[in-house]
């Protein structure tokens, strides 16, 4: 047994009132795939900090392997050879892939570094994605949000000056389809067994059991269990999370949908299929990630509300994934993060009314389990996934009879989704209609009525028990190949 | 002490100390002798420049770029066409205003037609826009310089109880902003833009008619300003508008709100434009020469403005 390629010992954060972190250890050694799993300010971000250097624990002690005396912080962190894929994704988006590369290796120096940092991405990238269709001469504002993940993940891989020792994958899967997660996994699984380390966060459950060979739970700012993966099922891994798994909303019978007035009818663009949606219905959008199901929502949202006047209540919502991009408000409380959508519900003669406000806020995060002292605290305070249900909030309270989601459940916990996903049927039962791009599977087969898109159009309609894995992967790649 | 901690964190807080130590400080100077005078002067001369702030302060809250650099030809196009037009007649006080609000109004329809029609950035619309009102101001000036009616001549210097009539008004109207953007859906509005425009957008939040709706109200502000400093000063003059260019960024900024936008503040305008004539009043007291006089004047502004930020981001 090696030394610890990072070992933390006893770390305790708080931020103010809340406690981050209480006392963790936790040692990771060479030629390991840890999983990290737990709900949603449970702590996982703030102990991957930690690990990286980014953030000096309050107590305790963080050790590097290799790393010399006297660094401290990300300097150590680097030197230990600790990478780490951040959630909220940490390319600076004016500046080429290349560049991008050269600000996190300082190594590639000297004359034709720039020719050198493509070919070494460009190869890095075809190995951890084969066939992956990305321009590294372009600057990173031109990808789609997967890429702009895959090429992150590409560069904390690359091997400049000393290969990396420990790589930390926070929710490296979330805004990547099926396929892509698949082939990341994969390569993980390739780079631990040739000695490499690897400490793995995400939600999906299924990922974590398959790829890691060691999964700690975390709860409340502490460790819960840590134990082989092969102790572990599904089951048994919610449990240790501290939530039950519920069983799936009846998706079965549901007729009679398809003779529901219809709210949306478009035509067929590109010789694909045209696109309705049906009162009370849940359609799903499907697909590989980037694929012209966030323009959709878009152009769906921006024809129905107006740019120049305000529009009654009870027409669209929107919810976002990508928080910072379109949902946050950043310098507001989560309050007003909340009730910017239902203003004027919330208002007598133009003014905000305030207790109303507040109530509205006190009763959503009863409902959906913010997890926060005190709505008025910056919205910034909470964790990703309790930002992405204050979005979720935003976006139910409101009266509007069709609410589009943007694969809004990236970062979020099992059981809030379970929640969520109750609210949905109960709000579509109630003649409500969602539109809900998603790249995981499971939540495509909740919908009733699925479309596939590929490059921008739709290729398939599937319905019923059509909704399957299957048939949607079918669809995605079908004629890619020819 | 928790009073005192929850007053320090208010970013407007900062303009109002260092308003009363500038009073108290040219009050020490010449012993008490003309306090009252001083005051008066101070409320009076700040009232434009809160009325011009505001409006400044809306449409910086809109998020970076977004600047008005119109107001100062806006004051002098709507002081000379509204003295014009009145021609010393009590009767046409009433219409007068309307005239000038109007012109308030028709600039700032013009200057978000350029921002949005042409696609030119905030600050160089509003800047050739400034260039186009100014032109039109010497045109239809020619140098003649028309007195305002009496009656509005007398209102404007006049004072109620000790307190300038120009000061009372800008209560009023700053009172009337305050409510919009600190109760009123639209004023969410402003700061959710200022925010981020793409989440206001994807919010349901109308971002074309919000902005214009704020632009407007910049323009007609610095219309209501021209008009009330032109009446103040006894006549409109071409060069008046020229110092609140600068001016009514400088209280929006030193006044705490935030010029990356999002986040602004009514109390903030009125200590900075306080501040920002007794800083004058009180180097002048002291009988600097004029170029020491500005040197010193950038330096306090500076030492305010650090004093405001260092206080947010401790938080």
């Amino acid at each position: 047994m090696s030394s610890p390629v990072a070992a933390v010992g006893g770390a305790s954060v708080t931020f103010g009132a809340v406690r981050a972190l209480s006392g963790v250890d936790l040692a990771i050694v060479s030629g390991e795939a840890v999983g990290l799993v737990g709900h949603n300010g449970a702590g996982k971000s703030t102990l991957v900090n930690v690990i990286n250097g980014g953030l000096t624990p309050h107590a305790g002690s963080v050790a590097y392997d290799g790393a010399e005396k006297g660094l401290s912080g990300v300097a150590a962190a680097r030197a230990g050879g600790v990478r780490c894929v951040f959630q909220e994704l940490s390319l600076c988006p004016n500046l080429t892939i290349a560049e991008n590369a050269r600000l996190m290796h300082a190594g590639l120096a000297g004359f034709g570094w720039r020719s050198r940092a493509r070919n070494l991405v460009e190869a890095k990238l075809s190995e951890i994605f084969p066939g992956n269709r990305i321009d590294c001469a372009a600057t990173v504002s031109a990808l789609s949000i997967a890429e702009r993940q895959m090429v992150e993940i590409a560069l904390n891989f690359l091997d400049v000056s000393g290969p990396p020792q420990l790589v930390i994958l926070d929710e490296p899967t979330s805004s990547l389809d099926s396929t892509l997660a698949g082939q990341l996994l994969a390569h993980v699984r390739a780079y631990v067994s040739g000695g490499g380390s690897v400490l793995l966060i995400s939600h999906i459950l299924s990922e974590i059991l398959s790829t890691s060979s060691r999964i700690v739970v975390m709860k409340d700012g502490g460790v819960v269990a840590n134990r082989p993966a092969g102790d572990f099922t599904v089951k048994s891994l919610v449990e240790a999370m501290g939530s039950v798994v519920r069983d799936k909303a009846a998706s079965g019978e549901r007729a009679g949908r398809d003779q529901a007035p219809l709210v949306i009818d478009l035509p067929a663009v590109r010789g694909g299929f045209g696109f309705r949606a049906h009162k009370g219905e849940v359609v799903g959008l499907a697909g590989l990630g980037g694929h012209g199901q966030t323009d959709m929502l878009l152009s769906l949202f921006r024809a129905r509300s107006g740019n120049w006047l305000p529009h009654g209540p009870g027409d669209i919502a929107f919810v976002a994934g990508d928080r910072a991009l379109n949902g946050t408000f950043p310098l507001w409380s989560i309050l007003r993060n909340l009730s910017i959508g239902n203003l004027s519900a919330l208002s007598s003669r133009y003014a905000v009314d305030r207790e109303r406000e507040a109530a509205t806020g006190t009763a959503w995060k009863e409902k959906i389990s913010i997890r926060t002292p005190d709505m008025h605290l910056p919205i910034l305070s909470l964790s990703g996934g309790n930002q992405q249900k204050v979005l979720f909030a935003r976006a139910l309270s409101t009266a509007a009879d069709i609410v589009l989601m943007d694969d809004p459940m990236r970062g979020v916990d099992i059981g809030t989704k379970q929640d969520v996903y109750g609210i949905i049927r109960a709000e579509a039962e109630a003649g409500r209609t969602f539109i809900w791009y998603s790249t995981e599977m499971d939540e495509i087969c909740l919908c009733d009525r699925v479309y596939v898109f590929r490059d921008g159009a739709i290729v398939a309609e599937l319905t019923g028990d059509e909704i399957d894995e299957h048939h949607v992967l079918a669809a995605s790649f079908s004629g890619a190949a020819a | 002490m928790k009073t005192l901690n929850t007053l320090l964190s208010r970013p407007w807080i900062w303009s109002w100390l260092a308003a009363l130590a500038t009073f108290a400080l040219t009050v020490i100077v010449t012993g008490g002798a003309s306090t009252f005078g001083l005051a008066q002067a101070t409320l009076t001369f700040a009232a434009f420049s809160v009325l011009v702030g505001l409006g400044q302060m809306l449409v910086i809250t809109l998020g970076p770029g977004n600047v008005d650099l119109s107001v100062p030809a806006t004051i002098t196009l709507s002081g000379t066409l509204a003295l014009k037009f009145m021609d010393t007649e009590p009767s046409l006080i009433l219409p007068g205003l309307l005239i000038a609000l109007g012109i308030g109004l028709l600039v700032g329809i013009g200057n978000y037609g350029l921002i949005k029609l042409l696609r030119i950035p905030p600050i160089i619309a509003t800047l050739s826009m400034s260039f186009l009102i100014q032109s039109l101001a010497i045109w239809s000036n020619r140098g003649l310089r028309i007195k305002p009616p009496d009656a509005l001549a007398t209102f404007s210097t006049g004072s109620i109880a000790g307190i300038p009539n120009m000061a009372i008004l800008a209560l009023v109207v700053s009172l009337v902003v305050w409510w919009l953007l600190d109760r009123s859906i639209c004023g969410r509005w402003i700061s959710a833009i200022g925010q981020s425009p793409f989440a206001a957008r994807m919010a349901g939040i109308p971002v074309d008619g919000t902005r214009f709706f704020t632009y407007v109200i910049c323009a007609v502000l610095a219309a209501l300003c021209g008009y009330l400093l032109a009446s103040f000063s006894g006549g409109a003059a071409l060069n008046m508008g020229a110092e609140y260019l600068l001016m009514s960024i400088a209280v929006v900024v030193i006044g705490g709100s935030a010029v990356a936008g999002g986040n602004s503040n009514v109390p903030g305008i009125w200590g900075a434009s306080l501040f920002m004539f007794l800083v004058v009043s009180m180097l002048n007291t002291y009988g600097f020469g004029a170029g020491l006089r500005l040197v010193l004047t950038g330096l306090i502004i500076i030492v305010v403005i650090i004093a405001a930020s260092r206080k947010t981001a401790d938080r």
